[in-house]
């Protein structure tokens, strides 16, 4: 049985559901699973992650100096902190890569980057080149494996769980070459195309760039990114960076909404690791239906309306 | 920049030049130009190499072949009906004892690499955009720009071309070279001539289930899905490691404006020998790029002041063998010996006329132009050539590929026996993802069409659009908004083979070079 | 200053990758190599720190087989002053390559490393925090703007919460995204230039690092296709099946 570390994300007030997905890899891997909060504050987030089902402990160490997420700063925490750890894990986001390859070299361990399956507690599958090779490879077991989770591939741990929550602390000397500025969130009132977890995207079949205030108003009905295939923009019906695609944006949502999308291959090749693909079109033949999971043949002048009350009826 | 000699393309024929030139005058300094993000990345040919060229150009060059090639077998010549398959006697053209398959790309990859040993600079990514001309002289070429905007002004990384002066500049293009049109124009050097007629060829490289391969048959076929007026044919190479060449070649005279010679490839690929062949399989690469086919009545002259055509880029293909690399190469390798000699391009013209190249192409001169007349004289008169050796004594003619089109209603031939496809690609758009082609979207349309009020007006009635049709890449698009029909040019999906700019029925299209190292990126093709 | 910029030669992003039919890798043969996008960023950021008057010599750094000299006189070709290949036949993993960099860095005295964030190729995403850690010096990953005054960088980093800034002490290890900049165009001029830049090349085994634990590869399997799902009849019975799937 093994020993797992999970190192919880957050944003100092709210623990980041990436967490809960890196615990089901955890759990996948099999063993007794803790959670690491390093925070300046670490209580409520704390509870939170106690109640992640699967969790023994939730460990809070808290100190001012881990009130930002820098690398520099808890690395040599982490290291401390892993001895007696089979894995330590940690969720394949901005910060989770920034972290733990730093910790990974001051333990002499080959990272795993991206585990998208467990096929036993040292066999992973992992991704290479953007997605188009899936490589299954074995990470020595010793001293400890350190992985980071594809968030994409895992769905979150179910809560409803109570873990203790325990204090910890590391004598680990913390650098001063590493200061925090500022955090800029995002303020753009849609999300980000690249990293939204809902994206609509409308092609040639929307006709026009006044028809294509639909779609806008559609995806701001379902808080989602606006995104377009190739013959959207060339028709000049969007900007470029709305193209998702081959040579577009490569994006893997939860939710993709294709709407009035032929789904020419250069297309699909954008979205094949969306999680749920909606294709709505009105030629039953169109090749999106082939790997939409959900698919709608009609009018999408219709259809969208109709799908917006919907919605509301559902608030 | 100066050169003694810049050779615009590196193809085989421009390559085999740099390096004859190097070989014989190792002072000369050289350079080659490739639009191609590497050399081979935009070439595309069948290919059943003849190797004596080669042999004499490099005799080590089967010590280390380049990725792809397999010694020839056992050639096979069929006529295909809808669903038969009928074996006709091999014409002694399309014999291919000792010759190889080859992949034309990887070759030309490898070439590249012993031009550079010698010491021949090799730039690509680097396209001529346009020729430089003083006095009446050629003294070199203008590369592209690089980092244009959209509407033609320079972005924030905007580099401008650089001018590459030189005593000799050869034209090794390839078919319907962009640079090589102009001065085909500029200096006439098609006058007296027939005019240029030309093919388009669409190829792609096939991994099969194992087994089924047969390494070094070569299979070709005439008859459907292409009816007996217009010239077309297939082949399909087998290479080692269960892959296979499968492509179709078809005359851009052809007369139907609702011809399109994308989807009689792929119904060829559906006729039930061929369709058992690849059923399973996967398709690795693919590409189109068209070829000239008018033979030495249209050949122009082919030198200029301060310059000189060599291979496809002047026409030096020989169409009843379907080969052009070994008369590229040649015609490569006897410019440079014109060079070493005599320092310019003065005299290339006759030199060339005297070599075995010119009298090969003289012999079949009128096997192609025979099948004006359709596939059954076509095929008589070709006999007849062939037991005549060539030596009756007349010259038939070509005519211009953009003004054999039929108008719409003028007695066209009856809609195709087409079948229900099911092998990849699905379409245009499919088929353009195997080629690998990419041109940053940033950059003014490639594609010149000056008069778009003839697209939506006269072109629809006369012909409904054939550009539409023609282009293997589905560049050409007639979209209509709000009742307005436009004419939208996809130029990212172009994969540079140039048959708009000869098919057009108006010649109201003009393919130009885009930003260096835009356009396919073929693989083995 | 020295700016160490790492140059990875790579399967060109254009290029449809292939899984060999035997499961031992990607197909290689006859395909396209190129210099990884990420470094290409990585050296137009040192180079515009050079053009921007700081004293600098760039050293861009291969690790790999001979042939990526092909990428090193690119890099030469953008600006770089001059080159290093790290010679093996052996594919690197990112430790053992942080390690090789961390010996060069020591060696050269250099203040600032600037890698790509990844390789397209593995997509490892680690080779410059952990140089920065057995360097023991700061790292700023993901950078989108990098602005350098006296000894101090200012990193603005493209993070999921939105852009995060942060402040680090030279010498550092930044590596880049793609909105940091856009790379120049090699100019003809300077390939030729280029070709008497100097380029040394060191074996790998030459440098005395101890190999570092490595991956073991088991199988490489091209990515599951997706099966298409089903259609549903009208708006009602579509906003049902997205309950159903838990999108909603």
């Amino acid at each position: 049985m093994g020993k797992i570390l999970v190192i919880a994300e957050h944003d100092g007030k709210k623990l980041n559901s990436a967490t809960a997905r890196a615990v089901s890899c955890a759990h996948a891997i099999g063993g007794d699973i803790d959670i690491a909060v390093f925070a300046g504050d670490a209580a409520a987030i704390a509870d939170a992650a106690a109640k992640l089902q699967h969790v023994k402990r939730v460990l809070k160490i808290e100190r001012a100096e881990n009130a930002h997420q820098l690398a520099a700063v808890l690395a040599p925490q982490i290291v401390k902190l892993a001895s007696g750890y089979s894995h330590v894990l940690i969720p394949s986001t901005t910060f989770g890569k920034d972290v733990l390859p730093r910790v990974a070299a001051l333990l002499g361990v080959q990272q795993v980057s991206d585990v998208m399956n467990v096929v036993d507690a040292t066999t992973f599958v992992r991704p290479m080149y953007a997605g188009n090779a899936i490589v299954t490879v074995k990470a020595p077991a010793e001293p400890c494996i350190l992985a980071t989770v594809r968030t994409a591939s895992w769905q979150e741990a179910g809560t409803g769980g109570s873990a203790e929550i325990t204090s910890a602390s590391t004598d680990a000397a913390i650098p001063s070459h590493t200061r925090f500025v500022e955090l800029n969130a995002q303020q753009s009132d849609r999300p980000d195309l690249q990293s939204a977890p809902r994206v609509v995207s409308g092609g040639r079949g929307v006709g026009s760039k006044e028809n294509f205030e639909i779609i806008y108003k559609f995806a701001d009905k379902l808080g989602a990114a606006v995104g377009a295939s190739r013959a959207a923009v060339d028709a000049g019906f969007v900007p470029n960076d709305l193209q998702v695609g081959q040579t577009g944006k490569i994006i893997a949502p939860d939710l993709y909404v294709a709407v009035g999308i032929s789904g020419a291959i250069q297309h699909l090749t954008g979205i094949k690791d969306a999680r749920t693909i909606v294709a709505i079109n009105k030629d039953p033949d169109a090749p999106i239906f082939q790997v939409a999971d959900i698919g709608l043949v009609g009018d999408l002048f219709k259809i969208l309306p109709e799908l917006e009350q919907e919605l509301d009826k559902l608030k | 920049m100066t050169y003694d000699v810049v050779v615009v393309g590196a193809g085989p024929a421009g390559l085999a030049c740099a390096i004859r030139l190097k070989q014989l005058s190792p002072d000369k300094t050289v350079c080659v130009l490739e639009k191609g993000s590497q050399v081979g990345a935009h070439i595309l040919s069948g290919c059943v190499m003849e190797p004596a060229p080669l042999d004499e150009l490099l005799p080590e060059w089967r010590k280390t072949p380049p990725a792809i090639c397999v010694p020839a077998a056992k050639d096979e010549f069929v006529l295909l009906t809808r669903t038969g398959r009928l074996r006709l006697p091999t014409p002694p053209q399309m014999n291919n004892h000792g010759n190889f398959i080859v992949s034309l790309g990887s070759l030309c990859a490898w070439l590249a690499t012993q031009a550079e040993a010698l010491g021949v600079d090799v730039f690509p990514g680097f396209p001529a955009a346009a020729p430089l001309i003083e006095d009446g002289k050629v003294i070199g070429v203008r590369c592209g720009d690089m980092g244009l905007e959209k509407d033609g002004t320079p972005g924030p990384n905007f580099a401008a071309g650089v001018d590459i002066h030189a005593g000799v500049t050869v034209l090794a293009e390839g078919c319907r070279g962009s640079v090589s049109k102009r001065l085909i124009r500029e200096f006439k050097l098609d006058a007296d001539r027939s005019p240029q007629t030309y093919g388009i060829g669409l190829k792609e490289l096939w991994q099969l289930p194992p087994g089924r391969a047969k390494p070094g048959l070569i299979q070709h076929s005439i008859g459907w899905p292409v009816d007996s007026k217009t010239y077309g044919g297939s082949f399909i190479y087998h290479l080692d490691n269960d892959r296979v060449y499968v492509g179709f070649v078809i005359g851009l005279d052809y007369e139907n404006p609702d011809f399109m010679p994308f989807e009689a490839f792929q119904q060829f690929k559906h006729h039930p020998s061929v369709k058992a062949l690849l059923e399973g399989g996967e398709i690795v690469s693919a590409g189109a790029r068209a070829l000239a086919e008018g033979g030495i009545q249209s050949l122009p002259k082919l030198e200029m002041p301060g310059a000189m055509l060599v291979g496809d880029a002047a026409g030096t293909l020989n169409v009843p063998k379907i080969k052009g690399v070994h008369t590229a190469l040649r015609s490569g390798m006897l410019a440079a010996e014109h060079l070493a000699a005599h320092g310019s391009s003065e005299g290339f013209d006759a030199f060339w006329r005297s070599s075995a190249s010119a009298k090969e192409l003289h012999k079949i001169r009128n096997i192609r132009p025979g099948f004006h007349k359709g596939l059954w004289v076509g095929l008589l008169n070709a006999a007849l050539e062939t037991i005549t050796f060539g030596k009756l004594p007349w010259t038939l003619r070509n005519h211009n590929d953009w003004q054999s089109l039929k108008k719409q209603g003028d007695n066209l031939a009856a809609a195709e026996d087409y079948v229900a496809r099911t092998l990849p690609p699905r379409d245009r758009l499919a088929s353009v993802y195997f080629a690998a082609t990419t041109h940053d979207e940033h950059q003014p349309a490639h594609l010149k069409v000056p008069d778009t009020s003839i697209c939506v007006g006269r072109c629809v009635t006369e012909y409904a659009n054939p550009c539409t049709r023609f282009c293997p890449a589905q560049v050409y698009e007639m979209v209509e908004e709000n009742g307005v029909k436009r004419l939208q040019i996809n130029a990212a999906n172009c994969v540079h083979c140039k048959t708009c700019d000869i098919k057009d029925p108006y010649e109201n299209i003009t393919w130009t070079t885009p930003e260096g190292g835009s356009g396919p990126n073929y693989q083995n093709l | 200053m020295k700016i160490i910029v790492g140059i990875k030669r790579v399967v060109d992003y254009s290029v449809r990758v292939q899984v060999k039919k035997d499961g031992s890798g990607v197909e290689t043969s006859g395909v396209k190599m190129s210099i990884n996008p990420f470094d290409e960023i990585a050296l137009e950021e040192a180079l515009r720190i050079r053009e921007k008057g700081t004293q600098a010599e760039v050293i861009a750094v291969s690790i790999g087989p001979g042939d990526a000299q092909q990428q090193l006189r690119t890099a030469l070709a953008m600006g770089a002053d001059r080159a290093i290949l790290v010679e093996t036949a052996d594919a690197i993993q990112p430790l053992m390559a942080a390690r090789i960099f961390h010996e060069l860095v020591k060696r050269e005295n250099a203040d600032l490393v600037i890698l790509g964030k990844q390789a397209i190729d593995d997509d490892s995403n680690q080779t410059g925090q952990m140089l920065a850690a057995l360097w023991d010096r700061p790292q700023a990953t993901f950078a989108s703007r990098v602005e350098l005054k006296e000894q101090t960088l200012t990193v603005t980093r493209e993070v999921d919460a939105g852009l995060e800034t942060i402040a680090v002490d030279l010498p550092a290890v930044v590596t880049t995204d793609l909105r940091l900049n856009t790379p120049r165009f090699v100019k003809m001029p300077d390939i030729m230039k280029a070709k008497s830049k100097p380029l040394a090349t060191i074996k790998l085994d030459e440098l005395g690092i101890a190999a570092a634990p490595t991956l073991q590869a088991v199988r490489f399997a091209p990515p599951q296709q997706r099966a298409g799902g089903h259609k549903v009849a009208d708006v009602p019975a579509l906003v049902a099946a997205l309950k159903d799937k838990g999108v909603l």
